[in-house]
């Protein structure tokens, strides 16, 4: 019987992946080219800022207060306003999708500014058919106001002087949240979806056969795959990150050290999905579908790094604690934008990697050196 | 090396494999059912039996790589299901498919699978210049593996299954894809290995390569039909076999008389002669009846594996052709119907075929012989239209394929490699389709499509889906989709390869019978066997036709070289090993 581990086997498998991993196109493309692709994908076309919504302000009235009010909107760069006299005027705008919203400047605005209390001064009306436009106009039309309350010095209610800030985003910069999620998304790539199809290959191509017939063992199998691949996302990783950082000027407030450590823990999970995969997908076509619709999809939908989690039904925010994009997107938006925060590290970290283990344990008892299935 | 035996108390070595009542079932397909064997050590054991009889399974059964559904296995001693580990260290194993790394050199493959097999680093050098020596592979270290041929490849993993010195070494059909000359290099490999002790097993659906192994266990259906000696098999057929030589009648009707009659088992064309084999009950002057009738002279042959394989299935299927019968006499459209000049194709650098130059006769049959990469294909395809020529000529009913491909292709019939059927459509709906490609209509269309049916025998099958149909009747269907139109050209691209003897039997009774009606064949092969049932065949060896001649013709130039009894493949082997002396043709890769 031989060694479950044998040292030998290992390293001549590990050298093996890493020549044909330099040697293959398509992996050097994945591994390098992808990342930079993707970071300046993010950087440059994604973006979700909002500028110059299409907005109505309905004007009721032709008091001072009011005209200062529809000028304080007319020149906000949040917005692009159309004047109306009557909402009457814009309903069709809104129902055409010409205008995301309105907001209504009543006729007793007067009065309202003299009562002082807690009565709004002004009514938003937004299309619900996309609630995060809506939301957004809702809030900047409500900043708007406050900005112009101040402005004309009159005491906000309860003397309190309230100011919007926005903590370690301060511009509220979305590529600086987004370039963190991105690398997330990357790993994925790598570690689930190129781990999964290389394997597969193996199957389809006949080496998978000739190698299971020579006394390796199934751990020295998988972890001949896990440790090339592992090596390959983390220099993925650090391309993307020093990226980020020189060429895109996303902060990096946390260390170097903890990107690493929540680097690699991500990876167990990461990889631990592509072996679980590749043992059932003895093809490449099936193994990047299954990749796509159980790896990349989830990270890049469901991790919070596009669509925030609190916002998600209570059902799909249960199925989020699955996924160990959620807590890998979580701690990267930490390490870059705040700095290391080990009180919240270190549970996503422990998270990751019992996520991990399941998935290597499946593998290992999925993974068989037979071809019945 | 001799084989550990840990109790050896009975005469002779132990077997090196033991198989009883060995099963194994796919969901509701049993590959094999039911094997009782022995495989000694020290000998070649031929694992032999056509596409579809069990072979992969039961090498995969030995190799530890599956588990038997019932009966038991042993393998040197071990159990392949409980000592699965043990296995893989006392067994070389070279899958049918390349199974190795073709983006590593052949240095890297060799050097992994050494470590992969626990040979002692002490010993390394040793074993991988010995090896080196042995596969003739010593000046291609550095190579990818994917750009040594076939024949190469096939050497490198056999070299890698050596490593470690397995006792028992099972080879997937090594013979495939590798031209006649490297498989002369493999069997003498193999050989030396025997000798050693080692148990060598050889799949193989070629039932001319099970005659040089020493013992043949021949599977069918995924039964157990012989298991012996081959000569002992063919023994049996010692005073049935005869060959009519040159009869003065057309030799296929000679042929299809012959297969009517009760006392005839089996019959194929052999160039231009006519090969026979008695029933077991016939009368011996029932040769000599054919002969004289036919005006032939009668010369006893020694019988081949292939006639007692035959004879053990049932015999020969039957000479005559429901199609050919109803087909009308083809078109007469002058005496040449395909012809082709200085036909060359380049893809970049690399010359596909080279001023290939032939023209083939109406009511021939003509082969284009040779290796893989030979350049068959390339020919093949530019005359079908489907491939553009960088330069030459060719023409098809008088036709230019690169003026008018659409009316040139409208009277050839094309039948692909493995019968390639639509696997989505039924039977019914495949003979549909191809009958709307050809653009018949309405009532002609009903009418054809209803007499491929009878002609074939199909009805039965009309609603099955084409994956499901047994070979036989799968070859029939990709036969009446290339028949449709009624061709008076026919294309048939290695259309039996890897097929039982006996389908390919009945595949030949029709394409004869087309053939006395006026069609004219021309098919490609590397199946020498093949060859002899053409008139005529040009050999091609690195993209150029080096001979041209009948099947006879280009056997006696083997035989005035003094090889005794030529088949094909010796006569092959004969013109390439002259090419390859000629112009000092330096790293073709064959031998140094």
């Amino acid at each position: 019987m031989s060694a479950p581990l044998d040292f030998r086997r290992l390293t001549a498998l590990v050298h093996k992946e890493s020549r044909q991993m330099w040697r293959d196109p398509a992996t050097i493309l994945m591994a390098f080219v992808l990342p930079i692709v993707m970071v300046l994908l993010y950087a440059y076309a994604v973006s979700l800022d909002l500028n110059q919504v299409p907005v109505g302000v309905v004007q009721e009235t032709d008091s001072p207060a009011a005209q200062d009010l529809a000028a304080a909107f007319a020149g906000s760069h949040y917005f692009q306003v159309t004047p109306a006299r009557d909402r009457r005027e814009l309903e069709e705008a809104i129902l055409g999708g010409r205008l995301r919203g309105f907001v209504v400047i009543p006729q007793d605005l007067d009065r309202r500014l003299a009562a002082a209390g807690s009565q709004p001064l002004v009514q938003v009306i937004t299309d619900g058919s996309q609630p995060n436009t809506a939301s957004f106009v809702e809030n900047y039309a409500r900043t708007v106001v406050t900005r112009w309350r101040e402005d004309r010095g009159a005491a906000p209610p309860g003397g309190i002087s309230l100011e919007p800030r926005f903590w370690y985003n301060p511009e509220v910069e979305s590529r600086r949240f987004l370039l963190p999620g991105a690398i997330a998304i990357i790993m994925t790539m790598i570690g689930t979806m190129l781990t999964a199809m290389v394997v597969a290959r193996e199957w389809e191509r006949g080496t998978m056969e000739a190698m299971i017939s020579t006394p390796v063992s199934v751990m020295e199998i998988l972890i001949g795959k896990l440790l090339p691949y592992f090596t390959l996302a983390l220099a993925a990783t650090a391309i993307c990150t020093l990226l980020s950082i020189l060429a895109f000027g996303v902060p990096m407030r946390g260390s170097w050290f903890a990107l690493l450590l929540l680097s690699s823990a991500f990876l167990v999970p990461a990889l631990g999905q592509g072996l679980v995969i590749s043992s059932a997908a003895k093809n490449q076509f099936v193994a990047a579908q299954l990749a796509l619709f159980s790896g990349f999809l989830p990270s890049f939908l469901l991790s919070g790094f596009i669509f925030e989690i609190s916002s998600m039904p209570l059902p799909i925010r249960i199925l989020t604690y699955l996924l160990p994009a959620r807590y890998f997107v979580a701690s990267l938006q930490t390490v870059f934008l705040a700095g290391d925060v080990w009180s919240l590290f270190i549970p996503d970290i422990l998270a990751m990697l019992a996520i991990g283990a399941v998935f290597l344990l499946i593998a290992r008892a999925k993974t068989r050196k037979s071809l019945d299935t | 090396m001799t084989p550990a035996a840990d109790s050896g108390a009975s005469a002779g070595p132990p077997p090196a494999v033991e198989l009883a009542g060995v099963r194994k079932r796919f969901g509701r397909v049993e590959a094999l059912r039911g094997i009782t064997a022995r495989i000694l050590p020290g000998r070649l054991t031929g694992l032999v039996g056509p596409d579809g009889a069990g072979k992969t399974t039961l090498m995969r059964l030995l190799a530890g790589l599956m588990d038997p559904t019932e009966g038991s296995i042993r393998v040197a001693g071990c159990d392949p299901v409980t000592e699965r580990e043990r296995i893989h260290l006392l067994t070389g194993y070279m899958p049918q498919r390349f199974g190795l790394y073709e983006d590593l050199t052949v240095a890297d493959n060799l050097h992994l699978f050494a470590e992969l097999r626990g040979l002692r680093s002490a010993d390394y050098g040793k074993v991988y210049d010995q090896l080196l020596a042995f596969t003739r592979l010593a000046p291609f270290t550095e190579r990818l593996a994917g750009r040594l041929s076939g024949g190469m490849k096939q050497k490198l993993g056999l070299a890698c299954a050596l490593m470690a010195r397995p006792q028992v070494l099972l080879l997937d059909e090594p013979g495939v894809g590798v031209d006649p000359v490297s498989r002369q290099d493999l069997w003498r490999m193999v050989r030396e290995l025997t000798g050693e002790g080692m148990a060598v097993v050889w799949s193989t659906a070629y039932l001319d390569e099970a005659e040089r192994c020493a013992s043949v266990l021949l599977l069918n259906n995924g039964l157990v039909a012989y298991d012996g000696p081959p000569h002992d098999l063919t023994a049996a057929l010692h005073d049935r076999s005869f060959l009519l030589r040159r009869p003065v009648e057309d030799r296929r009707a000679v042929l299809s008389r012959a297969l009517d009659l009760d006392s005839v088992c089996d019959g194929v064309i052999q160039g231009g002669s006519v090969r026979l084999v008695l029933g077991r009950d016939a009368r011996p002057d029932a040769a000599a009846a054919l002969a004289e009738a036919s005006g032939a002279s009668l010369e006893p042959v020694a019988p081949r594996f292939e006639d007692a394989f035959v004879d053990l299935l049932g015999g020969h299927p039957g000479g005559g052709s429901a199609i050919a019968r109803r087909m009308p006499p083809a078109e007469d459209l002058g005496d040449v119907t395909v012809a082709c000049t200085d036909l060359t194709r380049r893809f970049g650098t690399f010359t596909a075929t080279d001023r290939v130059s032939f023209q083939v006769r109406r009511g021939e049959i003509f082969g284009l012989l040779g290796p893989n990469g030979a350049g068959k294909s390339t020919t093949f395809k530019m005359l079908c239209g489907l491939l553009k020529p960088t330069s030459g000529q060719a023409q098809v009913m008088g036709l230019d394929l690169r003026a008018a491909t659409s009316e040139a292709k409208g009277r050839l019939g094309y039948m692909a490699q493995k019968f390639s059927l639509y696997g989505l459509l039924s039977v019914g709906q495949n003979l549909e389709f191809s009958a709307g490609v050809y653009g018949l209509e309405n009532s002609a269309r009903r009418e054809r499509i209803q007499e491929m049916v009878e002609a074939f025998h199909l009805a039965p099958y009309l609603d099955a889906s084409p994956g499901e149909l047994p070979l036989g009747f799968k070859q029939r269907l990709a036969l009446a989709c290339a028949l449709m139109h009624r061709p008076p050209v026919l294309f048939l691209d290695e259309p039996t390869s890897g097929v039982d003897p006996l389908t390919r039997r009945e595949f030949w009774s029709h394409i004869n019978g087309l053939v006395r009606k006026g069609v004219t064949v021309l098919v490609t092969t590397h199946f020498m066997e093949e060859a002899e049932y053409c008139d005529r065949v040009a050999l091609m060896y690195q993209a150029r036709v080096i001979a041209l001649d009948t099947p006879d013709a280009l056997k006696r130039t083997a035989a005035e070289a003094g090889v005794h009894e030529p088949t094909m493949e010796d006569a092959f082997i004969h013109l390439v090993e002259q090419v390859d002396a000629g112009p000092e043709a330096a790293g073709n890769g064959g031998r140094p």
